[in-house]
């Protein structure tokens, strides 16, 4: 068993206050090991970029996250943000969905990699920044760095400011790199060479990556477990390619059986009916029981837990998994006592 | 670092929807402006009934000060009653604030959607000419023009409309341009209605909240140029009151008797900047409601 | 510059099935824009009454100039656009009225795809008028409208913010419908939206069309949507139809090494995903010769000199690479 790097327990996230406060995330737990993959799969709405967001604190103060985050042996969710600020970028990287609002229009891509590197420490001078940024623009895959490092980001084209954005997320070699959507603004022939490249980089720097994406094939693609999320709260885990073949949530079924793969009939599309809602919209009972075809009454009383369902899987529907309730009840007692 | 107000993102959506729930009424700033400057209009069409005859006074009771013989605010050189001249002066001042905005506004309006559904060159025309105007400075200009007409509310208002159409013009030209690359735009063009129809229920009902903001701010404005105007001979003659002229006939008394040139000056500040204020209130009521970011 | 491959040869021997002639056609359409990018270069298109036609692509490809161009919002500079047999840019006046009708819209965007000032009512009322029917009338449709796409018709007083992605493209399909068009051109109509919701917009849509025999022009960068509700698909890179055939024949047997790249990153296939180095070329500056050679494992000096013709390769099936079957090659160059 790798050694844990990222552990995320209960993770709560709040905006607002009083009674238009809103629940994005209503506990969320995860661990990734070392160079491991999780992808965070879920639609909008589903909480999960806000806890992206919230396990690297970048909100202010009109949210309120709760629970634990702990990088390697760091409590992150209560460490002052003069701490934290020296923690993003070194140790926990971030890319984000638009790479174009992520970089200065105004200056070079070299001058942001090297303010990047400079304050870090990872570079003492200026030189050794700019050998090192270089270097860098070539890892991720950038044909030609020289032209690059001077070019500003509107010169470059939509995959190759993505690459830029990358580069400056990894520029520190961090423990962990967290990807918001980082394809959506791609298009789908470049998207594929950059999920390589995060691959690439995994294996070359030995960082765990969390991934939020709400396209399928980006989690196939990437392989690692995947966390499906739902109204703020993760309703399946396990490993991808066991979760797509075999989904053990209704939501999960619904939403991959609603891909328009070769062979469904026009028209014929299995639908879940309704809309998903709207962040936080949800605070009892099972948030999915609005539209699940197998809906029942316990359902709407009373949120289900995640439980494991089979070794390394786990999911939030007792009705699916009735032949495992025995086996998880004993397990849930057992581990409470 | 990132906070939440970044577009499309979830977290903007939670928090507009926690914003949303708890709003639905006016912001207290159009209420309590609204109210006023609704007073004031009402005292414009009111006023002259209210003060009655202000134009002449009675030289015995010259330049008494404030709450004296029964005039709360004094008497000026020609002994006519400072308040019920300004009272009666209101007409002429709110006349020449509105009138000219209303005309500009609907003009300007009609120019710049115009100009902004306009092909490239039509487009260049109208903006090029608008800009003409744009290069004097809008208080020369109306000096220059109200001065080639002659005295009289009436050319005050024509002066100030001409020069208040070309920055209504262009806001409305630059709402419309930012609407014709949205998608309902395009599906409005191939429904097959005609460039009024589009005008008229498309473009018009987004412009206009962004045009009635500004164009109350523009009846400040207009209130202080027509005082200027005023005061420079230029607007309502003597002896009929008018808060600009006032401060130009009662110039001469500023080192004896300051408030009588004041008190006027006071009231056209006063009044300009409860229209501004009305403007923000408005501008702000109209943001919050309809937004649908 | 490149040379453009001129008209789509079709030989006798593959001719397509005997069919009306086509409800809408485009014929060598071509665009270049003032700032000298060619966007569209001799493009070929039909589509016959109640089908649909699928185009797909990524940016820079031409297919949004391209719908344009079908439905007259932007002139072509070279060839023909026809509906109905009548030229398109000859119309004026009321023809021209009646082609609007005929011929709708469903933009991409569901948050800029309705008037945020005009209630729902408002913006379908907009379409209904501009062709003559009556404020009685327009009140008796547009309930109905308004239920026939699934949303309650009190939905009606709604505005635009009010209402979520998937119920706005309803929206929007209702405002498309209200005129009882012949063809709708759905421009990445279900691209904005979350794949459960795009699910039962793709089946609304196509029951519509079983319904009321509507065509569509499906516009898309995403191949399984397009392929999935199209019953023609056109593949476009850089302002060339690559290439063109019946939907499950272009799933099955791809003749272009671009559609097999689009194909491969549709998830749940199975097949590995074909990884292209390099980046999509900007329309400004589009390398010589056939515009995909500058990614594509299989290019040769020939393809260098002029992009390929688009030729029959099977019955309706057209594409445009010096290879004749270059998949199976593709697979054995990128393994090797």
């Amino acid at each position: 068993m790798t050694t844990t790097r990222l552990m995320v327990r209960d993770l709560r996230t709040t905006f607002g206050s009083g009674a238009s406060q809103v629940a994005a995330v209503q506990g969320v737990d995860l661990e990734i090991g070392a160079g491991e993959t999780f992808v965070l799969l879920g639609e909008s709405g589903s909480g999960k970029s806000v806890t992206a967001r919230s396990i690297l604190r970048l909100y202010d103060d009109s949210a309120k996250v709760e629970g634990s985050v702990v990088l390697g042996d760091q409590e992150l969710v209560s460490l002052p943000e003069s701490q934290m600020r020296s923690l993003r970028g070194r140790r926990i990287g971030m890319v984000p969905q638009d790479p174009t609002g992520a970089l200065d229009p105004l200056r070079s891509i070299g001058s942001q990699l090297m303010e990047v590197l400079r304050v870090h420490g990872v570079a003492s001078s200026k030189a050794e920044a700019k050998r090192r940024a270089r270097e860098l623009l070539s890892i991720v895959g950038i044909a030609d760095p020289d032209r690059v490092v001077s070019s500003r980001p509107h010169q470059l084209s939509g995959g190759m400011r993505q690459r830029a954005v990358i580069a400056i997320a990894i520029a520190c070699e961090p423990e962990v790199l967290i990807a918001d959507e980082p394809t959506t603004a791609l298009d789908v022939t470049v998207q594929a060479a950059v999920i390589e490249l995060f691959r690439d980089l995994q294996e070359q720097m030995g960082m765990s990556l969390l991934m939020v994406t709400h396209d399928v094939g980006v989690a196939e693609e990437l392989g690692g477990r995947v966390g499906v999320m739902y109204a703020g709260r993760l309703v399946e885990t396990g490993p991808v390619s066991e979760v797509l073949s075999a989904p053990q949530h209704p939501y999960t079924r619904g939403l991959l059986a609603s891909l328009p793969t070769p062979g469904v009939a026009r028209g014929h599309l299995t639908v879940i009916q309704g809309r998903p809602p709207l962040t936080g919209e949800v605070t009892s009972g099972c948030a999915f029981a609005a539209r699940c075809p197998m809906v029942q009454s316990s359902c709407r009383t009373s949120a289900p837990a995640l439980v494991p369902v089979a070794p390394d899987r786990s999911a939030a529907c007792p009705i699916v998994n009735t032949t495992s309730t025995a086996s998880t009840a004993v397990t849930s007692e057992e581990m409470t006592a | 670092m990132t906070s939440i107000a970044v577009s499309g993102s979830e977290s903007t959506q939670a928090v507009t929807h926690a914003r949303r729930r708890g709003r639905r009424s006016l912001p207290w700033t159009v209420w309590v402006f609204g109210t006023v400057a609704g007073l004031m209009v009402l005292l414009g069409i009111f006023g002259p009934y209210i003060s009655g005859d202000v134009t002449a006074g009675n030289l015995q009771d010259r330049l008494l000060g404030i709450g004296q013989q029964g005039h709360l605010l004094g008497t000026d050189g020609q002994g006519r009653d400072v308040l019920g001249r300004l009272v009666a002066g209101a007409r002429p001042s709110m006349i020449a604030a509105i009138v000219p905005v209303l005309a500009a506004g609907a003009i300007g309006s009609a120019v710049g959607i115009a100009a902004g559904m306009a092909g490239q060159r039509v487009h260049s025309l109208i903006m090029r000419t608008l800009d003409v105007f744009y290069a004097f400075p809008a208080v020369l200009l109306a000096i220059a023009i109200a001065a080639s007409l002659g005295n009289g509310t009436l050319n005050t208002v024509i002066s100030l409309s001409i020069v208040l159409i070309p920055p209504i013009a262009r806001i409305a030209e630059t709402e419309t341009m930012q609407l014709q690359g949205m998608d309902f735009m395009e599906s409005a063009r191939a429904s097959g209605a005609g460039s009024v129809a589009i005008a008229r229920r498309q473009i018009l009902p987004n412009v206009l909240p962004a045009l009635i903001v500004y164009c109350t701010t523009l009846v400040g404005l207009a209130l202080v140029f027509a005082g200027g105007l005023s005061f420079l001979g230029l607007g309502v003659a003597p002896p009929n009151p008018e808060w600009g002229q006032m401060i130009n006939e009662q110039r001469q008394y500023m080192f004896t008797n300051p408030t009588i040139a004041l008190i006027p000056a006071v009231v056209i500040f006063a009044a300009s900047l409860v229209f501004n204020l009305l403007g923000d209130g408005l501008r702000d009521a109209l943001d919050i409601r309809r937004s649908t970011r | 510059m490149s040379t453009d491959g001129p008209v789509l040869v079709r030989t006798a021997e593959a001719a397509p099935d005997p069919a009306p002639s086509p409800l809408l056609e485009a014929q060598g359409i071509s665009k270049t824009f003032g700032n000298g990018v060619r966007a569209v270069s001799n493009v070929n298109l039909s589509v016959a009454a109640g089908e649909t036609l699928g185009i797909v692509g990524e940016s820079g490809c031409g297919k949004s100039t391209t719908a344009k161009m079908l439905l007259r919002l932007m002139l072509p500079d070279e060839g023909r656009v026809f509906f109905d047999g009548v030229d398109v840019q000859r119309l004026r006046g009321k023809p021209l009225k009646e082609l609007r009708r005929r011929l709708q819209v469903v933009p991409q965007n569901p948050q800029t795809s309705l008037n945020p000032r005009l209630t729902l009512h408002d913006s379908l009322a907009f379409n209904l008028r501009a062709h003559g029917y009556t404020a009685p009338d327009r009140k008796q449709r547009i309930p109905n409208l308004l239920d026939r796409v699934g949303l309650d018709p009190s939905y009606a007083q709604r505005y635009p913010h009010q209402m979520s992605g998937g119920q706005l493209q309803r929206a929007a399909i209702a405002r498309a419908l209200s005129t009882e068009p012949d063809l709708v051109v759905c421009d990445e109509a279900v691209s904005a939206l979350d794949k459960s919701v795009q699910a039962q917009v793709l089946n609304l849509l196509a029951e519509l069309q079983r319904d009321l025999g509507i065509a569509y022009v499906f516009i898309s960068h995403d191949l399984a949507v397009v392929e999935h509700i199209s019953d023609r698909v056109a593949v476009m890179y850089l302002g060339h139809v690559v290439e063109e055939a019946r939907a499950d024949d272009l799933w099955s047997d791809a003749r272009h090494p671009y559609t097999a790249t689009l194909l491969s990153s549709t998830p749940g296939v199975g097949h590995s995903r074909i990884v292209l180095d390099g980046e999509l070329p900007s329309p400004a500056n589009p390398p010589s010769g056939c515009g995909f050679r500058t990614r594509c494992p299989l290019a040769t000096d020939a393809c260098a000199e002029e992009w390929p013709l688009l030729t029959v390769r099977e019955k309706s099936h057209y594409a445009s690479c010096v290879h004749d079957d270059p998949v199976p090659l593709l697979q054995a160059a990128l393994t090797a």
